[in-house]
């Protein structure tokens, strides 16, 4: 029973088990060149460009309103997108906006793969940003390889030094323009400098910078490959006609190296160049089939067709395709492709159907916002003459970027008397107008006295309160409450 | 480090611990090496945070506080600038409200909204422990959302009251006013206090026995016309309440009355001037008064 033997020393000691532990290895990818290296540099450019300039725009709003088009105004508790102004009220946008990009990324994926993680995802743009830096001080794949390999020259010290000095300003540009979308970015960008900005914006500059060297620069494909859930849920997510960055084996294999006086007889048209592996920033071979580390950047295509036009074959033997048309086509039939399928469908119906929602919702957005509170101690209070009067508070968000008077009116409780505390008591006892700051949340304390009749425990009190003006109308029930009987 | 006792298991290769439990033995692999870094940095860590943070507490010589740190981090000191920055922050408005008089402060919606969540709060710290949240009072303490006031329910009445309290003996300008105990100190018998009590109740329309309550109008007239008035509709002026309502501060129930009449009810409020700050006081004034029964 004893599983583990008492002899000093065993006979296999020595023999060591194999190890469960691979330790990374360096990948230096090599630079490619083509239609999708060509999309992905313009991408770059693109998603930087907008993350570097949005904070400068400037869109007005009117007196005293930030006149920043993108702006999380943590102080002013508003969120403000060019012409959308989110309160902290209307929070449910930003659910909707995240669903929106659940379900566009749930699409994309369905169509063409992870188009996403290849193309646009921030790990991925910087990632390859930082690479391009590392190029141009270190040389291409051959060239870095050779440099790590070499002992320390000032030459190579100062190729290390001046790499990670671009990465670390690039890094701290980019938490820099973080903190440009939760303050007015001309006046951050001055203090900030100045040493006058408020402790957070130095400490998520700094956190951000942290971030981007290390994530960027150290940790790269590690990062899509053991910290990102995403490979593991899109596995959910694709589906045989899915479009994947796919090896077309049908026509590759069998592979072999290509000799001079050979043709393409009788063999496949890889000819284990390894340009493909050369290429990949996740260090994989796509000839192995579809794998969680793939990104599917597409830059083996490119790698591929490349080597394809100089042996005078046609490109495409690494293509956007599917595991189940390569199959087809390897047992002689005509694969079909579908974009349209009930998923991709269902997505697209469902962005339709939310992006509808949030621009109606938008569109018909009140300009105030209207909360009553009743008072819950004491609940009501029984007066001299035997009346009762019950109190609340009144909040209300005026979003309107002028002053305005609002009209206040309630109904649903027989003879009520209506009074709102600071202001004249109304002669028809029913209407009061409120003066309603600009853009701000105004309280108020209103209290309602019914004259002493038999009355439920409980009658619904409504409250209508309207701009003259615009006629916009809100309509709150409150409880109004007495002694009697429940 | 290895010697003859060490014990290797067969499978692995591993050095054991050399326990068993129940014939099961646990292997001695190494800690990993991020583990043991990140254990090694803590502990370095704690060192510096030691030095340059407030840490050791109760060591000889420090006069039972604890290491200061060279930093000089106090969470004291940080409360006490904290709160003075608060009440800079506050002065502007507070001094609006010093300069305004409680009708303008009223209506000013700004300065009202200003009042009442100073006022609110203030209320909460000090006055709802008797008077309950919102005002709503209980026995002994006045209900201060209806429109019944003993004293005065003005917006300077209430302010006069929170500022020099009721039969607040060191408070020269409190309310002052004192019922005799008719019972306790023997002025009426206990006869005499049922018919009392009897009339009493007639005021408020409650059913009463005529001979008693007829014997009890004639003491009523001689001892208590004077405070509570002949009509029994009370007198502000010493705060004598209002018989005649259904408000009864201390139970309108019979033995209540007979209890009152008995040991008389002088309660008391403290002052709050000088304990509170003055913007605090007319905040609270305009508070009370808003919870619905100002007049």
């Amino acid at each position: 029973m004893n599983l583990i033997s008492n002899t000093a020393k065993p006979a296999n000691k020595g023999q060591q088990p194999p190890s469960l532990y691979e330790g990374r290895k360096q990948i230096y990818p090599k630079l490619a060149h083509g239609k999708f290296r060509m999309v992905k540099w313009i991408v770059m450019a693109c998603t930087l460009g907008i993350y570097y300039a949005l904070p400068w725009i400037r869109w007005q709003r009117g007196e005293g309103i930030p006149d920043q088009a993108v702006l999380a105004d943590f102080a002013g508790e508003k969120f403000y997108f060019f012409f959308i102004e989110i309160w902290p009220q209307e929070i449910y946008y930003l659910a909707g906006l995240l669903i929106l990009a659940a379900l566009g990324l749930f699409l994309v994926t369905s169509l063409i793969g992870r188009a996403w993680c290849g193309y646009t995802c921030p790990q991925t743009v910087w990632t390859d940003l930082y690479i391009w830096v590392e190029r141009a001080f270190e040389g291409d794949r051959a060239a870095r390889m050779r440099l790590d390999k070499a002992p320390w020259t000032l030459n190579k010290a100062a190729r290390k030094i001046g790499k990670h000095l671009v990465w670390l300003l690039i890094a701290f540009l980019t938490g820099g323009a973080l903190i440009l979308y939760w303050h007015d970015a001309p006046t951050i960008a001055r203090t900030f400098f100045k040493g006058e900005a408020p402790l957070t914006a130095y400490f998520f500059a700094g956190i951000l910078t942290f971030t981007t060297y290390f994530l960027a620069g150290w940790m790269r494909e590690q990062v899509c490959t053991y910290m990102c859930p995403w490979p593991r849920i899109q596995g959910a997510l694709t589906d045989d006609y899915a479009l994947n960055v796919t090896y077309r084996y049908d026509r590759g294999e069998p592979r072999g190296a290509l000799h001079k006086d050979q043709g393409f007889e009788g063999r496949g048209d890889c000819i284990d160049c390894k340009q493909c592996v050369q290429v990949c920033p996740m260090g994989i071979d796509i000839r192995d089939g579809a794998q969680l580390e793939c990104i599917h950047c597409a830059l083996c295509i490119d790698a591929c067709d490349d080597i394809m036009k100089r042996v005078d074959r046609p490109t495409g033997l690494i293509a956007y395709d599917t595991d189940v048309a390569v199959a087809t086509r390897a047992a002689g039939g005509t694969p079909k492709y579908k974009l349209l399928r009930a998923r991709t469908i269902l997505y697209g119906v469902l962005m339709i159907a939310i992006s509808a929602l949030i621009l109606v919702g938008l569109a018909q957005k009140p300009t105030f916002q209207v909360s009553v509170l009743k008072d819950r101690s004491p609940p009501f209070v029984q007066l001299a003459d035997g009346s009762v009067r019950n109190g609340y508070t009144l909040k209300i968000v005026n979003k309107a970027t002028i002053a305005r008077n609002a009209e206040i009116s309630i109904s649903g409780l027989d003879g009520a008397q209506l009074q709102i505390i600071g202001l004249a008591q109304p002669e028809n006892g029913m209407e009061v107008q409120l003066p309603l700051e600009q853009y701000g949340v105004d309280r108020f304390r209103m209290l309602v006295t019914a004259p002493p009749t038999e009355r439920p425990h409980r009658t619904s009190l409504v409250i209508t309160i309207q701009d003259p003006e615009t006629g916009e109308t809100h309509t709150s029930t409150a409880a109004f409450v007495t002694a009697g009987a429940k | 480090m290895s010697d003859e006792n060490t014990e290797y298991d067969p499978h692995s290769g591993v050095e054991t611990t050399g326990h068993s439990w129940d014939g099961i033995k646990e292997l001695n692999n190494p800690l990993p090496r991020w583990w043991l870094i990140v254990w090694y940095a803590t502990i370095f860590w704690a060192v510096i945070y030691m030095i340059l943070m407030p840490a050791w507490p109760a060591l000889p010589g420090l006069g039972g506080t604890n290491t200061p740190g060279l930093l000089g981090k106090s969470d004291r000191a940080e409360v006490t600038k904290e709160v003075s920055a608060m009440r800079t922050e506050r002065g502007v408005a507070s001094q609006k409200l010093m300069s305004a008089s409680l009708v303008e402060i009223q209506n000013d919606l700004n300065l009202q909204q200003f009042a009442m969540a100073m006022g609110e709060s203030a209320f909460g710290d000090n006055c709802a422990t008797c008077h309950g949240s919102g005002g709503r009072g209980a026995k002994g303490y006045p209900m201060l959302a209806d429109d019944v006031w003993l004293w005065d329910g003005t917006l300077d009445g209430i302010e006069q009251t929170i500022r020099h309290g009721i039969r607040h003996d060191s408070d020269d300008l409190t309310r002052m006013s004192a019922m005799p105990a008719f019972g306790r100190d023997n002025l009426l018998t206990s006869t005499q206090i049922d018919d009392l009590v009897q009339h009493v109740l007639s005021f408020s329309d409650r059913q009463s026995n005529a001979d008693s309550a007829a014997r009890g109008s004639v003491l009523f007239a001689s001892q208590c016309v004077s405070c509570h008035g002949a009509d029994a509709k009370g007198s502000r002026l010493v705060g004598a309440p209002n018989l005649t309502d259904a408000e009864w501060l201390f139970g309108g129930e019979p033995a209540d009355i007979r209890a009152t009449v008995t040991n008389a009810r002088n309660a008391h409020m403290p002052a709050w001037q000088g304990r509170l700050d003055d913007p605090t006081v007319k905040a609270l004034a305009v508070y009370v008064h808003s919870l619905g029964g100002g007049e």
